[in-house]
């Protein structure tokens, strides 16, 4: 016996064992506390009975049987807790946190209220959902993104530098979607109403890294972000759906007919709401539940691959040439897309550090079929696009998306293969797609800002 | 001799809410309470009284209370509410129910009375 061995190594012990205790889900630290009692009571009597209190301490913690017996009897009686469940104004164990989440949750309010001003304001001036369509879809996320943009900004205490970046590229946007002179029924306001949410989605992004946009990780952030953010958004849009359901078949039962109100108010001002109210939820729910988007990649990686195979044996089969439709460039744009996405959230979710897997050789077989079918489609299309069609807007943005995405999409097969054949780190990998973003953000802009111009406003 | 713990998890409650019945107490001397009154017989584990404890929170059948013992130790004492006093009167009543059937059968050797017809059906 040394002369530590006193009530500061007792102290020590029990630390170390509510340690233990804390790190189970299904015991919280009121558990902790009772349990602690327990164990002390019991350590107490057997001091008083003779024992050293090292020795106590040692048949005390023997006595109360193993942690993983004790953690399944509380888990039946409170299987709650292994559901996480989202707490609005945070943590009430820790004051500093609540009052944070409690002012990110004001200020969303207040964004998601901005955002309905934005959809609403236009009619003050005279314009309405049914005479200027094509001004609301021209501007649609004109009204919500800014205050989504705004919120992030918020919250990531963006330098003054970035937020007059963020307000330059919005009034940019506002300029490209209403100063050209496009008539409603031409192709490049379809094309111009397709790029800029992308590129406004983009600027959005540079408000979610506003802390540290250079970063490789907050950018992989961000592309978590956008992710999640999207299942919430369509969560919420299935919400709004059933509601706008009940709402009209119930009140056209009374013999009212609520379609104003819910094509007028509801539906747009539901919208720009829960673009802002998706983004905080992803905020507040980043470290409660587990993203939901790399799950869905899992599920759906091996599916894509099988079909993208069974798709290329059937075109070698059958030796029957992919017919070029006018969308069919269209059509395998949104292909690599997809796959894109399914590498891109699989990679977001990926241990860096992990060796290279079964599920790495996966993703390469889908990324390599999908250049593949991408290439076929792009050698009949070379010969068709100049004589037959000529250059239009549509057909030049799409080409130049194929271009793009094929360029990133190979590069990224070749990472992989080297991943795999452990010549190259995941890292890497993962610095390309993000580094690979400001294209996307470029591409975006060059189709809004300079394609009307360019086909003379087609 | 142990009981068995099928038998220990459906006397649980009664045991609880009697012990608490007679004041208001915390789950180690609830435990020492189990164990002297069994003679060691009964095999409680923590796992089994908290959550058991917990439980009859929920229900209200106790109440709880954080008091500060010695020094900065908290314990959660335990005190049976009219609610759980009502829960442990109809817990009785059907545990005498079944103690007096047994016994009926085991130690009054009472001789078997059985109606002749009814043997029959």
């Amino acid at each position: 016996m040394t002369a530590y061995d006193g009530p500061e190594q007792l102290e020590a012990q029990f630390a170390q064992w509510r340690q233990y205790v804390l790190r189970r889900r299904e015991l919280q630290a009121v558990d902790a506390d009772e349990l602690e009692d327990h164990l002390r009571g019991s350590v107490d009597e057997l001091v008083a009975a003779g024992l050293s209190p090292d020795e106590a301490f040692l048949v005390a913690v023997k006595r109360m049987g193993s942690l993983d017996d004790i953690s399944r009897e509380f888990a039946r009686e409170h299987s709650e807790r292994l559901w996480k469940q989202l707490v609005l104004t945070g943590d009430a164990g820790s004051p500093a946190a609540g009052t944070r989440s409690r002012r990110d949750l004001w200020v969303m309010f207040g964004c998601a209220a901005g955002a309905v001003v934005s959809v609403k304001a236009p009619a003050l001036f005279g314009l309405t959902f049914d005479d200027d369509g094509s001004f609301y879809a021209r501007n649609a996320t004109l009204f919500a993104l800014p205050w989504l943009a705004a919120f992030l900004a918020w919250r990531r205490q963006a330098r003054p530098v970035v937020i007059a970046v963020l307000v330059a590229l919005f009034a940019l946007g506002a300029v490209a979607a209403n100063a050209y002179p496009l008539a409603d029924d031409s192709q490049s306001v379809v094309v111009s109403s397709v790029h800029l949410p992308i590129a406004l989605w983009l600027v959005v992004g540079l408000a979610y890294v506003a802390d540290d946009w250079r970063s490789s990780r907050r950018r992989m952030d961000f592309i978590r972000f956008t992710g999640e953010w999207f299942i919430y958004f369509v969560l919420m849009a299935l919400g709004g759906g059933v509601l706008a359901a009940f709402l009209f078949n119930t009140f056209a039962a009374i013999g009212i007919v609520p379609e104003a109100f819910v094509s007028q108010w509801l539906l747009p001002c539901g919208a720009a709401a829960a673009v802002v109210v998706a983004g905080w939820l992803v905020e507040a729910k980043q470290s409660v539940v587990e993203n939901i988007a790399p799950v869905l990649t899992r599920l759906f990686t091996p599916l894509f691959t099988a079909a993208l195979l069974a798709f290329l044996v059937a075109v070698v089969w059958t030796s029957h040439g992919i017919e070029v439709e006018r969308e069919a460039l269209i059509l395998f744009d949104l292909l690599l897309v997809v796959v894109l996405g399914l590498l891109l959230y699989s990679l977001s979710a990926r241990d860096p550090l992990a060796p290279p897997g079964p599920f790495d050789k996966l993703q390469l077989a889908l990324v390599v079929s999908a250049l593949a079918i991408d290439v076929l489609v792009l050698l009949e299309i070379t010969g068709r696009i100049t004589d037959e069609y000529g250059g239009t807007p549509n057909r030049a943005a799409a080409l130049g998306e194929n271009v793009i995405l094929l360029v990133n999409l190979a590069w990224s097969a070749w990472l992989l293969l080297t991943f795999i054949r452990r010549r190259t780190s995941f890292a890497a990998l993962e610095r390309w797609q993000t580094g690979y973003l400001p294209v996307y953000a470029a591409w975006a802009w060059i189709v809004v800002l300079v394609f009307p111009p360019l086909f003379s406003y087609a | 001799m142990k009981v068995a713990k099928d038998l220990v998890a459906a006397s649980a409650t009664p045991m609880v809410l009697g012990i608490l019945a007679e004041g208001e107490s915390y789950g180690y001397a609830i435990l020492r309470r189990i164990n002297e009154l069994s003679g060691g017989e009964l095999d409680w584990t923590e796992g089994l009284l908290y959550p058991l404890l917990h439980r009859l929170e929920r229900l209200a059948y106790v109440e709880a209370s954080w008091q500060s013992v010695v020094g900065e130790r908290k314990r959660k004492y335990y005190r049976i509410t009219d609610k759980g006093l009502a829960e442990l009167a109809e817990q009785r009543r059907q545990w005498d129910t079944v103690v007096g059937a047994l016994k009926e059968i085991w130690h009054d050797r009472a001789p078997l009375t059985v109606n002749p017809l009814e043997g029959l059906a």
